[in-house]
């Protein structure tokens, strides 16, 4: 378990971070969100310990973080970057064994691997010989090859195709179901939702949102609620009387969803109850915001210019 | 393997791997050797004999012209005309002047200007012949004369060391040929090692390898790979040299070709006009105490031991600056402003070991042997002369190692605070607050 500790940075006159204080759970998924420019990279640059906090510390599992926890640490930085004249897997092998193994342990793992991935023929090209998308594999595999028990990417799936972003992706959940702590950095909101246990939500330096991801969702829920129903959307909205609101609908001939928020201090029992006798339900699920709606009302939120009307919480 | 040994084998075998090593290693001595050989064949080439025609009207010269193998002379005692020399197989036409007894002078006429070698053997020639003529018309006894004018052998001793002559000026030669070696070596090197870590920078990959290796292991790792690559590159470039020029004066000599001769044009003009200073029958000892005289008096291993100490300290000296220098901009153009003064010390002791050879005891030369930065390159004359007494050279190795382990210091704190440091711009006042950063 990886716990922030009022981390302060700043460089000049400008704040890279305020005062964040986050937890990333051990052998989970943490993701760490914020607009370009808010401060994750510092972030995970003082937790890889290559600057330091201004104020603030770093804690791993309860005690102060040291030089030799970097070594159990896997690393892919935003920026990748390989030996571009060296051959792949000399690079590959290189860097294994700086980080520790032996030439015949990360020989043997690095060909498995690739074999794995389908990069047999890479071994004896050149860095340069690749695309990015291709460099970036062979750094993700040089990333997690020594088993580190805690990852660190920055920004994983930029600049892979879909094919090979899944791939990652499956290597991510597999190593977590491992017992290995990810702490990832990403703008992909899809992505959050199918892989992060908890984030961290940084904007302005400042940490905004933090927590499991489903409790978040819930806690962004409008109470607004599906129906699908078959009848008379006039009927239905006329039922609803003191329950709900309709918020929007949407028909197709006799059958149709409406989006209901329901008011305060009723349940979505009280609002069924209402529409049994209007109309037919033939489904009832409570609509839970996307990752996606929720960065960006809390990202607007903190801009001083743009007001967001309607922000119950 | 242990992980800085690790480090200097990729630095070593990704830049010996690289074609432009294979280049450097081959295109280096074809240059040198080729240059030398192509001189040494041009000069044998000149072997078009050339056949002089002396115009004596007045009869001065009584004896004969000596011929060489390659000037061929015949005396006349009468004007040829323009049209008959040049119609004759005659290549150059001498006219001794009238009265060239009182006033030496003489017109040569020539198809094809001959070289200077050749140009100096005509010259000798008449001037031997004209002397006689003038012993013969003083009465002068040719032996007594030849007594009288014998050059006055100076020989240099050391008053602590008077059984052996002193070639201290040939020897700081060789001493500032060690020194000159340094400075291109430090150079060539030092650069590239301040390029490995700006790539290093750049691409970012220092970032993934600082968490698995201190960055001074990393400094050092590349600032040795880059010593050895140095290495290997210059005794290929030995290897090849000699081979080639081996083999090629060899090819030469077999197309009928002298070897002494040659020998002797290779020669400076300065070592040159000494043997023709001393000519007579000694030229043959003189040549062979020059050259041998010199190395017979170093002390080669103390040079080699002063020689090995003061590079690989001069050129840790050097590199690790540069790689502070590497680490702490963000783009090649920034490290001109750092650049400067690192490049500084290094031509002064260049120009101060020139000086150094011809006068070894100036204050500027003492200092600058004391004093580590420019030390390396100015002691390696003083040694190689002998000038410096052993607590000089005590004190200047000394003052070189504090200085050595102190840079290093302060460059792997630049380095360890620069290399992950991004956009902002280095600056002096900014470089010594990295010294004093925690961590």
């Amino acid at each position: 378990m990886i716990e922030a500790q009022g981390i302060t940075k700043r460089f000049g006159d400008h704040t890279a971070l305020e005062a964040v204080s986050l937890t990333v759970p051990e052998g989970k998924v943490f993701g760490l969100l914020g607009p370009n420019g808010a401060g994750k990279t510092t972030l995970i640059r003082i937790i890889t310990r290559i600057t330091g906090p201004d104020e603030g510390r770093i804690l791993m599992n309860g005690r102060p973080m040291t030089d030799a926890d970097v070594a159990h640490m896997g690393y892919l930085p935003e920026e990748r970057g390989l030996y571009k004249k060296m051959k792949v897997g000399e690079q590959a092998l290189y860097l294994a064994r700086l980080k520790g193994l032996s030439k015949a342990e990360a020989t043997k793992r690095l060909k498995e691997r690739f074999e794995r991935w389908d990069m047999g023929s890479w071994w004896n090209k050149k860095v340069e010989e690749l695309s990015k998308g291709m460099a970036q594999k062979v750094q993700f595999i040089t990333t997690i090859l020594h088993e580190p028990k805690l990852l660190i990417l920055d920004e994983p799936f930029s600049g892979f195709d879909p094919i090979n972003a899944e791939l990652v992706r499956t290597e991510i959940l597999a190593l977590r179901d491992q017992g290995v702590t990810v702490m990832l950095s990403t703008h992909s909101m899809p992505s959050v939702e199918e892989l992060c246990d908890s984030i961290g939500l940084i904007d302005h330096a400042r940490l905004m949102l933090h927590g499991n991801v489903r409790e978040i969702r819930r806690r962004y829920a409008q109470n607004i609620f599906q129906v699908d129903y078959t009848g008379n959307r006039v009927a239905l909205a006329n039922a609803l009387s003191f329950t709900g609101e309709l918020v929007s609908s949407k028909e197709e001939g006799e059958h149709g969803t409406a989006r209901i928020r329901l008011s305060k201090g009723s349940t979505v029992n009280d609002v069924l109850r209402q529409l049994l006798p209007a109309v037919e339900v033939r489904g009832v699920q409570e609509e839970i915001p996307r990752m996606h709606d929720i960065f960006i009302r809390v990202v607007s939120e903190t801009e001083p210019a743009s007001v967001t009307a309607g922000m119950t919480e | 393997m242990n992980k800085i040994n690790l480090i200097i084998w990729r630095e070593f075998i990704t830049r010996v791997r690289k074609p432009s090593f294979l280049i450097m290693t081959i295109l280096g001595p074809v240059l040198i050797a080729g240059g030398i050989l192509l001189t040494m064949y041009l000069a044998s080439q000149e072997a078009t004999i050339q056949h002089v025609l002396v115009i004596d009207q007045e009869g001065v010269i009584g004896t004969r012209l000596n011929d060489t193998d390659n000037v061929k002379f015949l005396l006349e005692g009468q004007n040829w005309t323009d049209s008959a020399f040049k119609a004759s197989p005659y290549t150059v036409r001498v006219n001794l002047l009238p009265n060239v007894l009182n006033v030496p002078q003489a017109d040569l006429y020539y198809k094809k200007l001959p070289s200077e070698f050749a140009m100096n053997t005509i010259r000798n020639e008449l001037e031997k012949a004209i002397e006689q003529a003038k012993l013969r018309d003083a009465n002068i006894d040719k032996e007594a004369y030849d007594r009288v004018r014998k050059p006055l052998d100076l020989k240099k001793f050391d008053i602590e060391e008077v059984n052996t002559q002193s070639f201290a000026q040939e020897r700081a030669l060789i001493g500032f040929f060690f020194g000159y070696f340094m400075f291109i070596f430090i150079f060539m090197y030092g650069v590239q090692v301040m390029r490995g870590v700006m790539e290093e920078k750049q691409n970012r990959i220092v970032e993934v390898l600082i968490g698995s290796v201190k960055p001074f292991q990393l400094m050092m790792g590349k600032i040795v790979g880059i010593a050895l690559v140095g290495f290997i590159q210059f005794i290929l470039w030995i290897i090849i040299t000699t081979t080639m020029l081996g083999a090629g004066t060899a090819v030469l000599a077999a197309n009928k070709f002298d070897a002494k001769q040659l020998a002797e044009q290779g020669m400076t003009t300065e070592v040159q006009a000494k043997l023709e200073k001393a000519q007579g029958g000694h030229a043959a000892d003189f040549d062979q105490e020059q050259v041998l005289g010199p190395l017979r008096q170093l002390n080669i291993p103390l040079i080699l031991g002063v020689f090995l100490f003061y590079f690989i300290c001069g050129y840790l000296l050097y590199s690790s600056l540069l790689a502070a220098i590497g680490s702490a901009v963000d783009s090649e153009t920034d490290t001109q402003q750092f650049m400067f003064p690192v490049t500084i010390p290094m031509v002064a002791a260049i120009i101060i070991a020139q000086m150094a050879v011809y006068n070894p005891d100036s204050p500027a030369v003492f200092w600058s042997s004391i004093i580590p930065f420019t030390s390396p390159i100015v002691m390696m004359v003083r040694v190689a002369m002998g000038s410096a007494p052993a607590w000089q050279l005590m004190l200047s190795m000394a003052l070189l190692i504090g200085t050595f382990l102190l840079t290093t210091w302060v460059a792997g704190r630049i380095y360890r605070t620069g290399i992950l440091m991004y956009g902002k711009k280095a600056s002096w006042k900014e470089m010594g607050k990295w010294l004093f950063y925690k961590g």
